[in-house]
């Protein structure tokens, strides 16, 4: 699902927060990613979502190699990618339904589809009763929560979070991965990038470790 | 880009086209972009007279220059004009050609001025009296004043006048309509002006608007951040602005439309006493309905033409974080 070849990101200033990073991601996997701040993990994850342009290398995506997708492309590639952050990035000028909605209207999904797609994916973060509250009535879980039925609202094959559980005590953060793992369950493929080992440990997935950009360990349980 | 929930009862109940969900996403789009403007009523309102005042303000020199020409184009119709005959034509000869000429159906009323009537007011008026003197004989022909009956337009007054003046008995026509050609060169200047004056408006027009997107775009940086973040099109992002400035445009012009139609009314009043005055059939012209539509239309054009460019600029610049 998601291959990186020798990938380097070296910033303007001539740091570089990857470097000569190779490693492959595959269909229907929950991968973590880990590491220090600093250590590369949110530019791994904007080098997928075509935030960010690798310096050298490639990066192939659900077979598209990210290099020939031109910039009118873009809006396009991520549509099929699911995308949660740590701030949520909610509006907050408009209710949870809204919210949940905008990924369906920008991809111009008729209202009758919508209204059921936006309420399956709040049943599924079990915030189906809140969908007429503003988000930032909403406790930090739970606007966590909105944001994951947004990024999979459009039912994508892929689904990256840059530290979902950020901001969230344990026990909300342990909530927000068995959401998570239901999905990988149904065959959506995850890279989520964590600095909290001992929750990931208690999961029992794959993970990645990064330091200084460069791969450090990928310890998989299942071999 | 609100989602309307009760879309079931109304939505078509075959699987929609691609047209119906584009025309559901303008329907959508422009509504939301209208409820926007809704919950900033007092900015929105003062855009909205500022327009209406700088859109109203050329298209009432407009209506006015009109009303001028109608009436300077009236009172030319009851111009008079001059018949110079032949310097060989004796009275008699000249008297019987004006009683021919007055028969006639588009003129009123023919004087004749003799050569000897002529000289002495022109003796009166010229003060060339003493120098006339010197001539042995008098210079000037028999002139006939010619004035066309009410009825006559413009060209069959032309008409008349070459008529007379193909005669064999003509020796000049002359028309003394240059003082009307001298108003209608001012009302040609009046025009360019107001051409250009109209020109500079809609450049302010489209600042203003411009501006005010531009704002409106800064103010909704993370909204429009967030919904390229999640797949988002530049058109995507670029529609509401675009449907604002649409907005923005129709509310100006129909406001800009209210104003002239408004102080058109207040006109009308004083001139029809003033027409009563003059026992003139002097009305007041108010706008076609083509030059109202013209002017919403040019509104409307505005606004989409300042926020397209103001989309346009701003949206390329604010990508993701």
């Amino acid at each position: 699902m998601i291959q990186l070849d020798n990938v380097t990101k070296r910033f303007p200033g001539g740091q570089e927060a990857i470097s000569e990073l190779s490693l492959t991601v595959e269909r229907g996997e929950m991968v973590f990613v880990t590491g220090h701040s600093g250590a590369g993990k949110s530019t791994l994850l904007r080098l997928i979502a075509l935030i960010e342009r690798p310096t050298s290398g490639q990066v192939v995506v659900d077979n598209q190699n990210t290099r020939f997708v031109k910039r009118r492309k873009i809006p396009a590639y991520r549509r099929q990618i699911g995308m949660v952050f740590q701030d949520h990035r909610l509006l907050y000028d408009r209710p949870v339904f809204d919210n949940v909605a905008l990924p369906l209207i920008i991809a111009g999904i008729h209202h009758r589809d919508a209204v059921r797609r936006v309420r399956a994916a709040l049943d599924q973060v079990g915030l189906l009763h809140k969908e007429k509250q503003n988000p930032q009535t909403l406790s930090a879980g739970e606007q966590q929560r909105v944001g994951i039925a947004r990024a999979i609202v459009t039912r994508p094959k892929l689904l990256i979070a840059d530290e979902p559980t950020g901001n969230l005590d344990p026990d909300l953060s342990l909530e927000v991965m068995r959401i998570f793992r239901r999905f990988n369950e149904v065959g959506v493929t995850l890279l989520i990038a964590s600095h909290d080992i001992s929750l990931i440990d208690r999961l029992g997935c794959r993970r990645i470790a990064l330091e200084d950009g460069r791969l450090q360990q990928d310890i998989d349980p299942w071999q | 880009m609100a989602v309307t929930r009760h879309s079931d009862a109304v939505a078509p109940v075959s699987t929609p086209g691609a047209f119906s969900i584009w025309l559901n996403r303008h329907a959508s789009t422009s509504l939301g972009a209208l409820g926007r403007l809704s919950r900033q009523p007092f900015a929105s309102l003062m855009i909205v007279l500022v327009i209406g005042v700088t859109l109203a303000l050329p298209a009432a020199i407009n209506v006015l220059v009109k009303n001028a020409q109608s009436v300077s184009g009236s009172w030319s119709s009851a111009l008079d004009f001059s018949v110079y005959l032949k310097r060989d034509l004796s009275v008699s000869a000249a008297e019987e050609l004006g009683q021919l000429i007055g028969q006639r159906a588009d003129v009123e009323s023919v004087v004749l001025v003799t050569a000897d009537e002529a000289l002495v007011e022109f003796k009166q008026q010229s003060g060339f009296g003493k120098a006339l003197d010197q001539l042995g004989n008098n210079p000037l022909p028999h002139t006939l004043i010619v004035r066309p009956s009410p009825g006559n337009t413009g060209a069959s007054i032309t008409l008349l006048q070459e008529e007379i003046g193909n005669l064999p008995e003509t020796d000049l026509v002359q028309v003394d309509t240059e003082w009307v050609q001298r108003f209608h060169a001012i009302l040609d200047i009046v025009r360019q002006t107001i051409a250009i004056g109209s020109a500079l408006l809609g450049i302010a027009i489209i600042v203003i608007i411009g501006n005010t997107i531009r704002l409106d775009i800064e103010n909704r940086r993370e909204e429009i951040e967030v919904t390229k973040l999640i797949g988002a099109s530049n058109a995507f992002v670029r529609r509401p602005f675009l449907w604002t400035g649409f907005w923005y445009g129709l509310l100006g012009g129909t406001f800009a439309l209210l104003l002239v139609q408004y102080g058109l009314h207040l006109l009308k009043g004083p001139v029809t006493r003033l027409a009563g005055l003059y026992q003139g059939n002097i009305t007041v012209i108010s706008l076609s309905a083509a030059e109202s539509s013209a002017i919403i239309g040019v509104a409307v054009f505005l606004g989409l033409f300042a926020s397209w460019i103001t989309a346009a600029r701003h949206m390329q610049r604010i990508e993701p974080r």
